[in-house]
């Protein structure tokens, strides 16, 4: 049988399917042993979206209505890289979040909390040729949930990556510094190494910070990467 | 200021993969818009004019452990043509750039989803044996703090039985993965329900 080409142990960081404090897992994680294969064609290709699938302005949440959304404005700028370091250019990258008062549009959010006729929180950008990347937005707000009581989700933005193939698909969610919920969140800590957790955590920088205008975030995405040394079999390309 | 002093105080690249968490509830106002009148990028009728392939649908409910379906869950499927062209491959894998071969579809307050799309074709698989006809299927909900990763085969397909992958399935699991086919009116209609648990849990896969 043919060998692996992203490495597996790559995914040691990933939560499991069951985590039991998060109650949703407990009725929707396999029971049955993942059957594990090789990486085929069917693995090692993937869609690839770029340029076409984004519009002007669609990385720049503050803009998307006639008025200034209500909160605090940030930049969240980094890079798409794979586990070697290179860099990931051109690949979508699609993005939800609440708004500043902790609530989405989605029409299943019951959260009593005011929706900002001004933000939508859905946003698109296309990583550049140094898999670089920039968001504009508002810092989203912490939000209740019914998973156990007194249960709050610490701030977060969703992301959704592409990469080169299927198997770089990623989908996560970014968090920021120092929230005083990390402790009690069971999605943030349905990782269980410590220094996997804290790669969801964005950096506060001062660099990325304008002047006057919005709070800046470093945060890069490390895509599963192939194997940095040449394969022999002349078959995989 | 300096890339040292923006890079060197803390890493400003992680020590290794970035790790997955859960799509969650509230996605569909940007994975799956169709409802939110905004603009969709990703659809689940996949068929374009120049698309080389019998057009099928796909049809299915995606079931929790308890038999309930599951309404807030989105599934991703990758696929080559008709000729078994994936788009974007090596030119020695016989790329395909008319017919993209990715879909996207969230599923209704049945749990209940539907592509269309063409059937696809064969494509090489390891060590120079052939795959039959199959789409990989990513299942994304709520609940699931990873992607589940399945795939579609179809009945009636005399390469099953020869299928690398299906003979890595345990021969009891395997029918889990093959689509059941039936004619609806001029529709060739494939049936492949997602049970995330329990008895006849769909076969999901490590790669
Ligand atoms: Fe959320």
């Amino acid at each position: 049988m043919s060998r692996t080409i992203y490495p597996r142990e790559s995914l040691s960081g990933d939560p499991p399917y069951l985590h039991a404090d998060y109650a949703s897992t407990r009725k929707r994680s396999p029971s049955k042993p993942l059957v594990i294969i090789p990486h085929t064609l069917s693995e090692l290709t993937g869609p690839v979206y770029g340029h076409e699938t984004v519009q002007e302005g669609d990385n720049d949440l503050t803009r998307q209505h006639l008025g200034e959304p209500l909160g605090e404005r940030i930049v969240v700028t980094g890079r798409v890289l794979d586990e070697d370091g290179r860099p990931v250019p051109n690949t979508l990258i699609e993005l939800w979040q609440a708004n500043a008062a902790g609530r989405y549009i989605h029409v299943r959010d019951q959260h009593p909390a005011p929706l900002d006729p001004n933000f939508t929180g859905a946003g698109r950008v296309v990583t550049d040729s140094e898999g670089r990347y920039r968001f504009t937005s508002i810092k989203p707000g912490a939000y209740p949930w019914r998973n156990h009581p007194n249960a709050w989700r610490p701030a977060h933005i969703h992301f959704s990556l592409f990469g080169p193939s299927f198997l770089t698909r990623l989908v996560t969610q970014m968090y920021f510094p120092g929230d005083p919920l990390f402790p009690f969140d069971p999605i943030f800590n349905s990782i269980a190494d410590e220094r996997a957790r804290n790669r969801l955590i964005a950096r506060f920088d001062i660099e990325t910070t304008e002047p006057e205008w919005a709070l800046g975030y470093q945060f890069d995405f490390v895509l599963r990467g192939r194997n940095a040394t040449p394969l022999e079999d002349p078959h995989d390309d | 200021m300096t890339e040292a002093r923006r890079y060197g105080v803390q890493p400003g690249n992680p020590d290794g993969v970035t790790p997955s968490q859960t799509v969650g509830p509230f996605f569909a106002y940007v994975l799956t818009p169709h409802e939110y009148g905004t603009r969709e990028i990703f659809s689940k009728d996949i068929v374009t004019p120049d698309a080389v392939g019998h057009p099928i649908r796909i049809e299915g409910y995606v079931i929790d452990g308890d038999g309930e379906p599951i309404i807030d869950a989105m599934l991703e499927i990758w696929q080559a043509d008709g000729d078994g062209r994936y788009a974007g491959a090596a030119p020695q894998h016989g790329a395909n750039t008319a017919f993209k071969g990715f879909g996207r579809s969230d599923v209704d307050s049945n749990g209940f989803f539907a592509f269309r799309t063409v059937k696809p074709g064969q494509v090489p698989g390891p060590d120079g044996t052939t795959q039959a006809p199959h789409i990989n299927v990513g299942v994304f909900a709520r609940g699931l703090l990873k992607r589940l990763f399945t795939r579609i085969y179809f009945q009636g397909e005399p390469a099953n039985a020869t299928d690398p992958i299906l003979a890595l399935v345990p021969k009891e699991r395997r029918h889990t993965l093959i689509a059941a086919r039936r004619s609806r009116g001029d529709d060739t209609v494939y049936t492949f329900n997602i049970r995330l648990q329990g008895e006849d849990e769909t076969v999901f896969f490590e790669a």
